[in-house]
């Protein structure tokens, strides 16, 4: 092989593998991403039901019911919109009304949501910042409030 | 006392820094031989001197000093000893001390082995280093200075995260930091080679063993944080994707194939401006996860505090030396001698395609990680990208690598036999084939465990191939093999068990899919079924530690009636920072394990808890150790010790 075919060998060689990475970087983006909305964003983009997203928020007070077997449903809320959310499974151990949760699943319904992956924090001092950043969006922010302990 | 002396030490080691980051470099550009000397004691200094603030911070940890603000939010007396002391790395501002000291520990070790080098590269070497360690010495003693005192210091201190009080702690960061700051050296090398001008396949030499020490240390951190993952989190997963994690994957992508490319360029002399865009990719990725991880852009258990003003320091050194060393490079670049070019049939030819597969699943990572930072920043949406996307992606493009891995082993430099190399494989091919049929007859089950398994035999075979083929041959007595076996370059074992260590592990990600879970309901005296295994849950205890409270559920497992291991997973509550973590019950047999992790209290007395069976798990973490044992095997080839290298240049160079 001539030097300038082993070269052009080498460039498609590498134009090959780069544009079969971009193809399944460009499927993957499509069909496995997940977005993730606060209550209010979810109520203002009318999101269709079926949509495979995450929320955030707070777990609002007095909203957790257990129900048959490991099912449960709570409400999640930015204290302007809620989110009723349902699951069967365990929940994570700081998982606790007043504190911040992120739930991922489908929307069944308007401010209906089924999950089936619940997070909620690593220790005391660590709110989702997530559900941080969308808690300031509605003004019901303060730095005080749930994070730092002091 | 000794806090204050830790401090000005810290002063002390950055003065030295700045003064190494400069001085030498003068030194290359006037020639002047005294000025470039002043690089190795420097350096030795500098080391010395981080090591006194270092240990400070240690006396002040393991001393319970309450006066020091970081001890106070990090420490608390009753804390275990081997807490106190890992502890020191536990918060951003000891983590942080902890990088600058291995940052100074190689480059001392830089200029203690540098004898043998070029005057002019080893100085411009050792400049570069400084460089680095001077911006992160300047970084803490700015923003993160861990001996800062408190007015008025409290009795007790606030506890360390449960979640870190973790013999992981002691061995996972330093591991890691080993690999990352590891690459520090290279990418000094590289840009060290930039300034001197100056590139041949020496330089390989000197920087092959500084590549594959990061790349040793780094592959166990990898591991080792895997492993601690998996047993401390609870859900029994070993790889999450999480961005913290592809912070670390991404240099050592880009590190295997600078150790690969390295290799040509001592052998070939070609590829050599690649491989100085790889020593400066590696190490760039390293800062990126550092940025990533420390500067609160991230929220994980690695981000210790989330202080503005750190983040934005971390990311202007990571621009100053991205930057800075790619501008270096495309200005210097061109003058660098270029290599030739060669067959694409080739042993170089297969390292290409190497190089090619791993920079592109680094390039489907990178993406995947910042991706959704990029599109935050952009537009305010919040997208999350998880395992789909990566399995999607990465997968995809890691097969080719695993199918062609034996085959590149198998070619010869310049020209190689493909159809021959391919002939050699039958074997392999067969035993990957066997595997498919014996397991999915065994096991049964998913189609991707079953393939997965048939690559990993035929990966962990034909990485054998090539040394079965040099040490047997027809009539060659098993004396004859052994003394050939032994005779062999210790760096074709090195290849051989690196590659092995990868199929390895491999198989235990396959045999996932045959693991079984279970979440259940415990009650005391109760059996549960498990796989081919009972378990037999005793009574709900209370055994209290140290710094918490403890729920265990003393466990038996059984098989066939017998009693054949015995677990306690455990609910734990510290008492200082008021909050509960999970100690699964774990125990290896043979090569799987049996993990229970507890979850609440019931109304009814039982307890919920996740049950897993999962077969062949322990070999994902055992192939990462076969993969680092390749690399200690390489790093002890004799003829890649420096001083060979320096006899082979005196012999090339008779009239210098």
């Amino acid at each position: 092989m001539t030097r300038k075919g082993r070269r052009l060998t080498l460039i498609a060689m590498a134009l090959g593998v780069l544009g079969i990475a971009v193809a399944l970087v460009a499927v993957a983006m499509r069909d496995t991403i997940v977005f993730f909305y606060g209550p209010t964003e979810l109520a203002e983009k009318s999101v269709a039901p079926g949509t495979r997203l995450r929320i955030g928020g707070l777990v609002k007070m007095d909203s957790i019911t257990r129900g048959e077997g490991r099912s449960v449903t709570f409400v999640v809320t930015d204290n302007n919109r809620d989110v009723a959310v349902s699951y069967t499974g365990q929940l994570p151990d700081l998982f606790r009304e007043g504190q911040g949760v992120v739930a991922e699943g489908v929307l069944i319904g308007p401010a209906q949501f089924r999950a089936d992956t619940v997070l909620a924090k690593h220790d005391e001092t660590y709110m989702p910042r997530e559900v941080a950043d969308s808690l300031k969006k509605q003004g019901m922010w303060q730095p005080g409030d749930a994070p730092v302990k002091k | 006392m000794i806090t204050e002396i830790g401090h000005y030490a810290l002063v002390l080691a950055c003065a030295l820094s700045v003064t190494q980051a400069l001085v030498p470099l003068w030194g290359v550009w006037r020639k002047d031989e005294a000025l470039m000397a002043t690089a190795q004691p420097v350096a030795v200094m500098q080391f010395i001197f981080t090591a006194v603030a270092f240990a400070a911070l240690t006396h002040a940890f393991v001393s319970s000093d309450f006066s020091l603000l970081n001890v106070v939010q990090n420490s608390h007396s009753q804390k275990p000893l081997i807490y106190k002391i890992s502890g020191v790395w536990g918060n951003h501002e000891g983590s942080m001390l902890l990088w600058v000291l291995i940052l100074a520990l190689f480059g001392a070790l830089v200029a203690v082995g540098s004898r043998a080098m070029p005057r002019d590269l080893s100085a411009a070497v050792l400049a570069v280093q400084a460089w680095v360690s001077a911006a992160f010495f300047i970084f803490i003693l700015l923003t993160s200075n861990p001996f800062l005192r408190m007015a008025q210091p409290p009795i007790e201190g606030q506890d360390l995260n449960p979640i870190l009080q973790d013999p992981g702690l002691a061995i996972h960061p330093p591991l890691l930091y080993l690999g990352y700051v590891g690459f520090s050296i290279t990418f000094s090398f590289a840009a060290a080679a930039l300034i001197v001008g100056r590139i041949d396949a020496s330089w390989a030499r000197y920087v092959r063993p500084w590549s594959l020490i990061a790349w040793i240390f780094l592959t166990l951190g990898i591991a080792m944080g895997s492993y601690w993952a998996y047993y401390t989190l609870g859900w029994g997963g070993f790889w999450f994707w999480d961005p913290v994690e592809n912070a670390s994957l991404m240099p050592w992508l880009a590190g295997t194939a600078l150790l690969h490319t390295a290799a040509v360029m001592e052998k070939r002399d070609a590829l050599k401006i690649w491989t100085i865009f790889l020593a400066i990719l590696a190490f760039s990725l390293s800062l990126l996860g550092t940025f990533l991880v420390r500067s609160g852009v991230l929220t994980s258990v690695h981000s210790f505090a989330n202080d503005p003003a750190r983040g934005v320091f971390i990311l202007a050194i990571l621009v100053f030396f991205i930057g800075g060393s790619l501008a270096l490079f495309a200005w210097r670049a061109s003058s660098l001698r270029q290599g030739g070019i060669f067959a694409p049939v080739s042993r170089e030819g297969a390292l290409v395609i190497n190089n090619l597969l791993l920079t592109t699943c680094c390039a489907t990572v990178f993406v995947g990680t910042l991706y959704p930072l990029a599109l935050e920043a952009f537009t305010g949406d919040k997208i999350s990208v998880g395992a789909p996307f990566f399995n999607l992606t990465f997968g995809p493009l890691f097969v080719p690598l695993i199918l062609l891995m034996p085959v590149g082993q198998m070619l010869a430099w310049k020209r190689g036999d493909l159809l021959g190399a391919a002939q050699r494989l039958v074997v392999a091919a067969s035993v990957g084939l066997a595997a498919a049929l014996i397991f999915s007859a065994l096991q049964g089950g998913p189609v991707l465990s079953v393939l997965g398994v048939a690559f990993a035999a035929y990966l962990i075979i034909g990485s054998f191939v090539e040394v079965w083929g040099r040490i047997t041959g027809p009539g060659v007595s098993l004396s004859v093999a052994w003394m050939r076996a032994i005779g062999l370059p210790r760096s074709a074992w090195g290849t051989a068990f690196a590659h092995a260590g990868l199929g390895v592990s491999l198989f235990g990600i396959a045999a996932i899919g045959w693991g079984v879970e279970v979440v259940h309901a415990l009650r005391s005296g109760e059996l549960v079924p498990l796989g081919r295994y009972e378990l037999s849950i005793g009574a709900l205890e209370r055994r209290n530690g140290p710094n918490y409270d403890a729920s265990v559920v003393p466990i038996d497992i059984r098989e066939g009636g017998r009693v054949i291991a015995h677990i306690d997973p455990a609910r734990r509550f510290y008492r200082a920072r008021q909050m509960p973590t999970t100690e699964a019950g774990i125990v290896t047999l043979g090569l799987g394990q049996i993990y229970v992790s507890l979850s609440e209290l019931n109304a009814d007395g039982s307890i919920d808890a996740r049950l897993y069976w999962k077969p062949y798990v322990a070999l994902i973490w055992l192939g990462a150790l076969f993969m680092a044992l390749g690399g200690a095997l390489s790093l002890s080839d004799r003829r890649l010790r420096i001083g060979v290298a320096r006899r082979a240049q005196t012999v090339a160079q008779p009239a210098e």
